[in-house]
Order: C-alpha cells, then structure tokens, then sequence
C-alpha cells in the first residue's frame, strides 16, 4: 500500500456552492485513506456554526435561487450539507478546524461552535499541518 | 463464471446498491463496508455514476485494495472490491 497521503483545505467561503465542493473533496479523500484537514477562516467559519451549513445559500443574487438548487441536490441523491459533515465524522480521519483569528474578528464564542470542531487554531498552527500535504486547497 | 463459484472464490460479504448515487457516496459507502471487513473478503458495487469506474480505480490504486471486476451492462457499472490490509 502506499504511503499515507494528506490534504489541507483552506474553506474561505460560507455559501452553498462552495462547501459542497469542501465536503465532497474531504469525504471522497477520507474515505480514500486520505486525512483531510479542513480550516475553516473568515466567511468559511460561518459554516461552522450551529445550523451554519443548514442555513449556508448560494453567494449574492444567487442566493434567491438556493431553494431551487436544494431541491435539485435532493432530486440528484445528494446528501445534504449537514448529512456530508456526519459522514466525514463517520469516516473519522477529517479534521475541523476553526480559525482563532475569525472567532476575534467575528467575535464568535466556542460554544456557539459545532461539536464537530477539532480544534480552534492559527494560521500558524495550520501551516504547520499543510505544509507537507500532498493537496492543498483554497476555497 | 457461475456466480456461487465466483462468490465463494471471491468472499464476496455484501453487495451495495449505490445505482442512482453520485460521487463520492459510492466511494465512501463501499469504504464503510470494507471496514468492518476481513482481509480476502470482497465487497459488489452496482453504481450508474458515469464517473464512478475512474473513482473505483483511483481508490484501489491509492489504498492498495483490489478490483476484481469493473463490469458495465445496460448503463449499470459493477465492482468488485477484495479488502487487502488490515
């Protein structure tokens, strides 16, 4: 088998059309044997928040078409946002991190945080995982 | 091939309907079932997701897990998956 691989994903963005694209990436990774960390900064934190991925909508004049595209990604068998956050827990080698200075900037409190978080960390402290990862991304 | 002798040969343990799913719900339900199996033992895969034997290949090449099978007929894909490690 090949070495242990790892990527690092930096989720920028709280709208729906770019966490699903987060969430696929890091369960389709997890489930590969791939450890994914996810760090979760400014908009993206929102996100993380409880019902943060429930209530997440497609960006600016889009956002009115969010229901529709719910509906299509129902229609399709996709899982909803929350439902990919269970599996990738399931999945159990998918880390969430929030970004410390987000919390600050936001003024956003633990608690109001999903249990599913990791961890609260710097962007140091994630650079620190992600520089040796085999995929990195920004979204 | 018979599919009683295929089986047996195979230890196919559970066959996933996965047909109208897309990526990577596939990949990652057939990950759950290799997970609570034995080494040797094998996993059926029946998937439409036009992208899904590109998907099937790149996993097992990347976690060292064997396709027995990569078949398509009337539009469904099947795989099989024999579990290799722990």
């Amino acid at each position: 088998m090949s070495e242990k691989k790892k990527m690092a994903i930096i989720v920028h963005s709280g709208t729906l059309d770019k966490l699903y694209p987060v969430f696929m990436l890091a369960s389709a990774g997890g489930a590969m044997d791939v450890d994914a960390h996810l760090f979760f900064t400014f908009w993206g934190l929102d996100a993380l928040k409880k019902g943060g991925l429930d209530s997440a909508k497609l960006p600016g004049v889009m956002r009115v078409g969010t229901g529709m595209m719910k509906g299509r990604i129902k229609d399709a068998n996709v899982p909803t946002l929350p439902a990919l956050l269970d599996m990738c827990n399931e999945l159990g080698n998918i880390k969430i991190y929030a970004c410390s200075t987000t919390m600050e900037l936001m003024k956003v409190k633990e608690e109001e945080l999903i249990p599913e978080v990791d961890d609260i960390v710097g962007a140091a402290a994630f650079l620190d995982i992600a520089m040796d990862a085999d995929v990195q991304l920004f979204i | 091939m018979d599919e009683s002798i295929m089986s047996e040969r195979h230890k196919i343990k559970e066959t996933l309907d996965c047909k109208g799913l897309y990526c990577p719900m596939p990949i990652v339900k057939m990950k759950k079932a290799l997970k609570g199996m034995a080494e040797g033992e094998a996993v059926r895969i029946l998937a439409t997701d036009s992208g899904s034997k590109r998907d099937f290949e790149a996993f097992c090449n990347k976690t060292g897990n064997n396709l027995l099978e990569a078949s398509e007929e009337d539009g469904v894909f099947t795989y099989v998956v024999e579990k290799v490690g722990a």
